[in-house]
């Protein structure tokens, strides 16, 4: 038996780093401080693994060593025109760097799951910026919390215990003022001292109303979104009145109508707030390393996810070169998925184009899209089984630990990716010598 | 390996070593300059009819980091026109002003630059700063953890705990891998916490028993006593606002008593922001003869310019409130990331326009400074990069300092009401090759206390640029163009002992180190305990997951400093 202190948990964007683990016969047996979630992966993470390589051959799957799983990968991915490269959010930050780089190196498009979840909320922060802090900055000093169209009692169950509503801060007076905003009373909104429950796909009419509100414009009519106009303003009101705001935006807003005119929306909302007090915004960022994909491919390439290599330098443009456009569009020729699921998060018909193509995956689970590879190469987990980096949601790296041995033969997704990498730069210099 | 070069018959300018155009041969083995090579074994460079100095050093340009990155994901319209293809020898990437990684490095490397400090780490995002360092290829690199708002400065200094204060801030300076003390507006920075700012150096901090003055001068002493190579690196309280010379004069005056034997202990950034007279934007005037009338009467002082060039570029500083005044003066779209008990930054994109009166009494000011300033070693070649422009600006600004015809060409498309103002008319000096190797090598090396750089004498590092000018037939006055072109494209950049460019192509992809500061005082381990102690009252992240470990660092450089306590 052994403890393992101080480890990051790789679960949520809240990557939670106090963990205390108890390891017995290279099993996580307990978990110290981990929500539900957490304790779900640490310990149940070893069903349902691939621990032999597998490569299709006459529609079945033969186990394969990683050698020969790796050589049928490159083969793929060299003789692809136009390769989708999707993923990323649950692994490594330095796994997502070498998935750059061979994607630069088959001219291919690598996208990340932020393209289903936060794409929007990207595309918000392009238009007009985001007024934001780390947690802590939150923690210290924010007299007032707004959640809107999340839900962090379930989805990042330790966020408002480390960050918000019940971890004391410097310069906290009294409690804090919850509000929370959604279609439907959530388990957070039981807990919110206002709830503003609004019509389905209307945020950005109440959004806007708000920002009229702030300005002290008067609104001409009685309700906004089934919302009477008196208590938008007393919403108002307390926004302009609170000495630190800070509002969490979920997928409740970024994937409903509007998608990212809610964004720029909220976000404008946050930004003119400012000339009254001080107030931040942030995106619930879902898996725990979704932000730490963005910022490296946005310091490698200068985009944050969707970035196309097909002509040789990086080109940015969602709607076309994001992951389900190009599969809408049937335009890929061969996929790798790394660290994620698509097939059961993707549209159908984007699914089903993703299955059409000759189509490689590296995880450490037989997940749906496993089921439907060429070739799967187990990985181990991340996190547990091997270290790296990661980003919490407010954009602050923390180190992913090793904790207990993988399976025998195992490697990591950036082990994995650098092979296949040196794999196709020597099939590439060997089509080179012999055309 | 043995690697062995000879850089043959160039004109050598080496300030340091007192080498002012010299012919001469300069020998490299190892990535090290020698007295000599085996003459016929060693690769040969012809430097004839050329310019052979010191690889350029830049104190002062934000390349990498949080508040960078938050920059390229704000900016896609940034990068759409500046796209760089993947090569045999380098990967590919976008940007003008604010870059992506590698082409950051190459751009440098082009222009013969081969050290750069990277000046603003918020501590709590250091792993991520050092990422991209990694990521940023053919240069050595840097970096200043902001310091001047961090809680611990704060508290230790408002109880006059000087001594204590070192300790923890040598804990900081290792734990982070950082590289000099920075202070942005301090004090301000903290009162941006809530919204506020602090307006001069005797305002109290908000909440904190302190002033600007006591953190300036607080983190002056820590710095002696750390015994750091660099002086603490300053942007001034009140950045970027009208009448703010003054406010630039009390700051290098308020540690004017701590300054011996003619040593620097205070190094202000990107001056020209901070040298403004005038009562607002209308009656705005330059403020830099008064500045280069102190600075030319003391010698406790360095600078760097933060030149503006007219171009689109992106703003950023650990200076959150001015950024938020950015915002609201030019609607620009505005991003803000406030950094738990340490610091803050703000990003904002902007154009400096020849016709606004403003920006051209800027760019005038920045050049006036430059000019006015006799020493060159006290003065120092940036752009603040991004802020006042891109460094890839950097042969333009030589231009400008080497030649009254090329200030003039400037000068009569900028705003008309700015030439009648501008102090440039009245300047006649024209820079030469030495006065330009000090301000773009070997003054920032000196400043920066890297002794194995910026300099060509026996023992340095083997980083060199050589430029296609010939000095004997050149007049830099009048043909200021081809100075431009020469200093855009190095005719060959080696680095570490290798031709890593040559006439602006990227020849071989090679990483740099990271310089940091391995600071050693006593009583380290009391200091740790009691940070250990109340980390969780300050961060949200454990103690133990804080520190940027050495093995993080793809080619680590530790210096070793011995603290005086």
């Amino acid at each position: 038996m052994r403890t393992v202190k101080h480890v990051t948990c790789p679960v949520c964007g809240c990557l939670c780093d106090d963990l205390e683990l108890t390891i017995k016969d290279e099993k996580v047996v307990k978990v110290k401080n981990g929500c539900a979630l957490c304790k779900a992966k640490f310990l149940g993470y070893s069903k349902h693994r691939v621990l032999k390589p597998l490569v299709r051959k006459n529609g079945r799957f033969f186990e394969v060593s990683y050698e020969e799983a790796v050589s049928r990968a490159a083969e793929i991915l060299t003789e692809a025109n136009y390769p989708l490269l999707y993923g990323w959010s649950m692994t490594s930050c330095e796994a997502v760097s070498a998935g750059i780089e061979l994607a630069e190196e088959i001219g291919g498009v690598i996208d990340t799951t932020s393209t289903l979840c936060h794409g929007p909320s990207t595309l918000g922060i392009q238009d007009v910026g985001i007024s934001s802090a780390t947690l802590g900055q939150v923690r210290h000093r924010a007299d007032l919390i707004v959640y809107w169209g999340s839900n962090p009692l379930i989805a990042h169950p330790r966020h408002m215990e480390r960050y918000t509503i019940f971890r004391k801060g410097r310069f906290q007076k009294e409690k804090r003022k919850l509000i929370v905003v959604d279609v439907r009373k959530t388990e957070t909104a039981e807990t919110a001292d206002i709830f503003l429950q609004i019509k389905p796909n209307m945020d950005y009419e109440v959004l806007q109303a708000l920002r009229a509100l702030i300005r002290d414009q008067e609104l001409d009519v009685d309700e906004v979104a089934g919302i009477p106009t008196e208590r938008l303003e007393e919403i108002a009101d307390t926004m302009v009145e609170c000495r630190f705001g800070a509002l969490f935006f979920g997928s409740g807003l970024t994937m409903t109508r509007g998608k990212n005119r809610n964004i720029d929306a909220v976000l404008s909302l946050v930004s003119d707030l400012n000339k009254l007090t001080k107030f931040i915004a942030m995106p619930m960022r879902g898996h725990f390393n979704v932000t730490g994909a963005d910022m490296i491919l946005t310091w490698q390439t200068g985009y944050p996810y969707a970035v196309d290599f097909s002509l040789g330098y990086p080109r940015y443009n969602p709607g076309e070169t994001s992951a389900v456009d190009i599969l809408l569009r049937e335009e890929s020729d061969a996929a790798l998925v790394v660290a994620s699921d698509p097939v059961a998060s993707l549209p159908r018909k984007a699914a089903e184009h993703l299955a059409e193509n000759p189509l490689i995956v590296v995880d450490p689970h037989m997940s749906a899209t496993a089921r439907m590879a060429d070739v799967v190469l187990p990985s181990t987990f991340v996190g547990i089984e091997s270290g790296g980096t990661a980003y919490r949601m407010d954009h602050v790296p923390l180190p992913l630990k090793k904790i207990v041995e993988p399976p025998e033969g195992i490697l990591s997704d950036e082990e994995i990716l650098r092979i296949i990498l040196s794999e196709v730069k020597r099939k590439k210099a060997e089509q080179m010598e012999n055309p | 390996m043995k690697m062995e070069l000879i850089i043959r018959n160039g004109f050598v300018f080496d300030p340091i070593n007192g080498v002012k155009g010299e012919k001469m041969d300069i020998a490299v083995r190892d990535g090290k300059i020698v007295e000599r090579v085996n003459e016929r074994k060693a690769l040969e460079i012809d430097a004839s009819g050329m310019l052979v100095m010191p690889g350029g050093v830049d104190i002062h340009c934000h390349i990498a980091g949080s508040e960078v990155n938050a920059g390229r994901l704000l900016r896609p319209e940034d990068h759409f026109k500046y796209s760089e293809r993947k090569t045999a020898t380098t990967r590919s990437g976008s940007g003008h002003s604010v870059p992506s990684t590698f082409t950051t490095g190459y751009r440098y490397s082009r222009m013969g630059y081969t050290t750069i400090m990277n000046p603003a780490m918020p501590p709590l995002m250091a792993k991520h700063t050092h990422k991209e360092l990694n990521d940023t290829p053919m240069v050595d690199k840097g970096s200043f953890p902001l310091l001047g708002d961090w809680w611990f400065v704060l508290e230790h200094l408002s109880n006059g705990r000087i001594e204590e204060c070192a300790r923890y801030v040598a804990w900081l300076m290792t734990s982070t891998k950082g590289y000099a003390v920075k202070i942005v507006n301090p004090g301000g920075v903290e009162a941006w916490g809530f919204g506020h700012n602090v307006h001069s150096l005797d305002e109290q901090v908000p909440n904190f028993n302190i002033t600007p003055r006591e953190i300036i001068r607080g983190l002056c002493k820590v710095n002696k006593l750390l015994n750091l190579p660099h002086t603490i690196h300053v942007h001034t309280n009140n950045l970027g606002k009208p009448g703010n010379y003054t406010t630039t004069l009390e700051t290098m005056k308020c540690v004017e008593d701590l300054a011996a034997d003619d040593k620097p202990v205070i190094h202000i950034t990107h001056c020209q922001f901070s040298a403004f007279k005038g009562s607002d934007w209308k009656t705005l005037r330059s403020g830099a003869e008064e500045i280069a009338r102190y600075v030319n009467n003391h010698s406790h002082v360095t600078l760097d310019m933060g030149q503006v060039v007219f171009t689109d570029t992106t703003t950023m500083t650990a200076d959150a409130p001015f950024q938020y005044t950015l915002h609201e003066l030019t609607g620009s779209k505005w991003t803000n990331q406030d950094v738990e008990t340490e610091t803050s930054v703000g990003i904002v994109p902007f154009r400096y326009r020849r016709k606004s009166y403003v920006h051209a009494m800027q760019w005038s000011i920045g050049l006036e400074l430059a000019l006015l300033i006799k020493d060159p070693w006290k003065i120092f070649l940036t752009t603040d990069h991004p802020n006042a422009g891109p460094f890839t600006a950097y042969p333009r600004i030589i231009s400008w300092l080497m030649s009254r015809r090329a200030r003039e060409a400037t000068m009569k498309k900028i705003n008309r009401r700015a030439q009648s103002k501008s102090l440039l008319p009245s300047i006649t000096r024209e820079l030469d090759f030495y006065e330009i190797a000090v301000m773009t090598r070997a003054g920032q090396a000196k400043a920066l206390g890297l002794k194995d750089k910026g300099h060509l004498g026996v023992g340095a590092d083997a980083d060199i640029a050589v430029y296609k000018i010939n000095p004997e037939e050149l007049d830099p006055s009048r043909d200021y163009k081809i100075v431009r072109k020469a200093f855009r494209r190095a005719a060959y950049t080696v680095k570490g002992g290798e031709i890593v460019a040559r006439n602006g192509e990227i020849l071989k992809h090679v990483k740099g180190a990271t310089l940091w500061l391995k600071v050693k005082t006593s009583q380290q381990t009391k200091v740790n305990e009691d940070l250990k102690r109340r980390f969780r009252d300050y961060w949200t992240v454990e103690y133990e997951n804080y520190p940027v470990s050495e093995n993080s660092l793809d080619i680590s450089h530790p210096i070793n400093v011995e603290a005086k306590i």
